[in-house]
């Protein structure tokens, strides 16, 4: 595939992964954290780790849109598709996620009707083909998804179709990074920056990072020879002793970012005072509500939702996980209440989330040499 | 630090024996999961069906089961085709009915004799499609060598049904040649493919037009039984294990035979062939081809000798031109399926909790 495999060449990636090894101070260990759950996707996909040297580990983040949503919101949801007449849409991987009592998968099975779409400019053509019908869009995801929802709603508003409204559950980046950077446990060298986040808001909102904790952070791109780049870079960084923001993914993050698309959000969503985070609790200016002159095209306000707080079972330590301060393996309930089947913590809950990760593949990484 | 690792080994112990256990059905409800062939489907083969029938031959859950009568052995199986559309590039659901059938009896080892075909027809279906999958059904029966003997209509409410279902039963004898097992399988062994991979998956999914893709991509629906009786006389006895590719791609058939065999394969993705028209769409869609339902594809374990002889010779197969080598059976770690990606990692390739749900980020 043209344009595509240049960014997967084996041999290239030898290369880095050499000038990697010969980078690092043997003797140190280094953690560091890949921000996106597209990252952690694609060093699963390619195998990435594999190519790293034993001392250099990664730490998967707190950045799958999915994963995050805590039980509360998914039950909210659930509620919502169930109400007489509504069509409920979202992407396809959060019919999967785990609410307290179930899935939106198991809400389809029993009668609701839920339905996946690939944009939401597809959940406002539903709404449009079903005049009598009341069509909610489950919207997910960081600041990289929050532009098509607001354009999509600008249009819903501009066209009159008064059967859509939406349920927003945008997060944004920067509050949970400062959480996790706020902890005094914190056991993380550096960071692996989220390369389609930084295409929307650049790579200005990173410098606090190294300027007030003293980690260097890469904007990453998400084929495999990027995200070799991107942690030389790092590591490079740590060697020279210095501590900055880079752009490995100038391909595609502007500095600055998309200022059309930072607009358009400002217009359409207001931040919330707070939002609860699966596994991470409640953060506070960490997500995105439709500002009051979207309040129409509201659907919490429109059908009104149960909004009953469910919380994480107390034994849960994603935060700890993630912060890499405890192995998978060490929190209370890993591999006995938290299991893939029954997840309760975002790092259960996708499959490559830390947690299931090593619940599926702990056992192979003890013997992988073997092999 | 030893107690540390003490107490990792125990839990890495808990969760295996935990994974080793029979699969239960403890679900509330049928989801859409439970029937796309991952960890849902099994849960219910395993959990519910195998033990309510207690049958040795069902037991085995091979592609079709194993029946002896004085000394002749009958291979016989059943499937329920309810794919929308009915018609799509490459195909259609009479054609896929007939040529789903006759393969699970061949890979089997079992030379299709006969079939019969059940339709469930939607009130107000056009005549003319289902006269056109009557036909579909006659010739791809004559394509394949087999008599349709047998039938049985229904006609359900218009809303029951998309269009029509189509269910049908096939019987066929085994083949003396045949040593086929799903737990012979050794270290060493080679894993071959018959064809290049993750087409009929595809050509559906594109052919629903929900996407907006498009792409000259056919379905591979075929009868594999000409492929299979010149693997048997290519390799014979060294012929370990055939399993038809179909719902959840090649990955899943991987993983039932690793989990069966109680080896590990080591598959190099490099030499896995897919057309660069699926591994578009697939990249597009964020979807694996290794996942992705074939109908006309086959996996085959062959001892390492016998290997090179049964590559050259599925290859003279039409159809099978594209047939590979794609890897290997390991000792460690048993049940697991691995792969060496194209770009020089390694790493597991595991079977699938549900559908292949397209992911947003």
């Amino acid at each position: 595939m043209r344009y595509v495999d240049e960014f997967r060449d084996p041999e290239l990636g030898r290369a880095l992964a050499g000038e990697i090894l010969a980078t690092v101070e043997p003797g140190r260990h280094y953690k560091l954290m890949e921000v996106c759950g597209g990252h952690t996707h694609s060093i699963y996909k390619y195998g990435v780790d594999d190519l790293l040297p034993a001392n250099v580990e990664l730490v998967h983040g707190p950045g799958c849109p999915v994963c995050v949503i805590p039980m509360g919101r998914v039950d909210d949801g659930i509620a919502l598709a169930h109400e007489a007449g509504v069509i409920f849409t979202c992407f396809g991987d959060m019919m999967r996620v785990p609410g307290s009592h179930g899935t939106l998968l198991e809400a389809k099975a029993q009668g609701a009707d839920v339905r996946m779409v690939y944009s939401p400019l597809d959940a406002l053509r539903i709404a449009k083909a079903n005049p009598e019908r009341e069509v909610v869009f489950f919207a997910i995801g960081f600041e990289t998804t929050a532009p098509s929802t607001a354009l999509t709603l600008k249009r819903a508003r501009a066209e009159g179709v008064a059967n859509f409204s939406c349920m927003c559950n945008h997060v944004t980046i920067v509050p949970p990074l400062r959480a996790l950077l706020d902890s005094p446990d914190l056991r993380l060298d550096g960071f692996i920056g989220p390369g389609h986040v930084a295409t929307v808001v650049g790579a200005r909102p990173f410098r606090f990072i190294p300027a007030d904790y003293g980690r260097p952070l890469v904007i990453a791109g998400f084929e495999p020879l990027d995200l070799l780049q991107a942690i030389h870079m790092i590591l490079r960084q740590l060697a020279d002793g210095r501590c900055e923001v880079e752009n490995q993914y100038t391909r595609v993050v502007p500095d600055e970012g998309n200022p059309r698309a930072l607009a358009v959000m400002a217009e359409v969503f207001a931040l919330r005072p707070h939002f609860e985070w699966r596994g991470l609790g409640f953060i506070s200016q960490s997500a995105l509500r439709l500002s009051d002159a979207y309040a129409d095209l509201d659907a919490e306000q429109r059908f009104g939702v149960p909004g009953v707080r469910v919380a994480d079972p107390k034994a849960c330590q994603c935060g700890e996980v993630l912060k890499g301060v405890i192995k998978p393996w060490e929190c209370k309930v890993f591999g006995t209440a938290c299991t893939p089947d029954h997840a309760i913590g975002t790092c259960m809950v996708s499959p490559e989330g830390a947690c299931a990760a090593y619940y599926n593949y702990g056992r192979f990484a003890r013997e992988r040499e073997v092999v | 630090m030893a107690d540390v690792s003490d107490r990792e080994q125990r839990i890495l112990g808990i969760i295996e024996t935990a994974r080793a256990k029979r699969a239960r059905f403890r679900d509330d409800r049928i989801t859409m999961s439970h029937g796309a062939g991952g960890k849902a489907t099994q849960s219910l083969v395993e959990g519910l069906f195998v033990p309510a029938f207690d049958s040795p031959a069902l037991g085995v859950l091979g592609d079709a089961g194993l029946v002896d009568i004085d000394g002749v052995r009958l291979a016989l199986t059943t499937d329920a085709f309810v794919v929308r559309p009915l018609r799509f590039p490459g195909g259609s659901i009479g054609e896929l009915a007939v040529n789903g059938t006759v393969n699970d009896l061949a890979v089997s080892g079992a030379r299709p004799l006969a079939i019969s075909v059940s339709v469930v027809l939607e009130e107000g279906l056009d005549a003319e499609t289902l006269r056109e999958e009557v036909d579909a059904m006659a010739t791809a029966a004559t394509r394949a060598g087999v008599n349709i003997v047998a039938g049985d209509t229904k006609v359900v409410e218009r809303g029951k049904a998309d269009g029509m279902y189509v269910c049908t039963t096939g019987v066929g004898r085994v083949d003396d040649r045949a040593q086929l097992a799903p737990d012979a399988l050794r270290p060493g062994d080679r894993i071959l493919v018959s064809g290049s991979i993750g087409e009929h998956g595809t050509a559906i999914m594109l052919a629903r037009g929900e996407l907006g893709l498009e792409a000259p991509i056919e379905s591979d629906t075929r009868a594999l039984w000409p492929a299979v009786d010149v693997l048997f006389d290519a390799a014979g006895e060294e012929l370990r294990c055939l399993r038809d590719a179909t719902r959840g791609g090649v990955a899943s058939v991987l993983n039932e035979l690793a989990r069966a065999s109680g080896v590990a394969m080591l598959v190099s993705e490099r030499d896995v062939p897919v057309r660069s028209e699926v591994a578009g769409a697939a990249e597009l869609l964020g979807i694996d081809p290794m996942y992705v339902a074939n109908e006309g594809t086959f996996v085959a374990i062959v001892a390492p000798e016998a290997a090179q002889r049964a590559l050259a010779a599925l290859r003279a197969v039409p159809g099978c031109e594209c047939a590979q080598d794609i890897g290997e059976c390991k000792g460690q770690p048993p049940g697991m399926v691995l792969v060496d990606t194209a770009f020089g990692g390694r790493r597991v390739m595991d079977q699938l909790a549900g559908d292949p749900l397209p992911r947003i980020c």
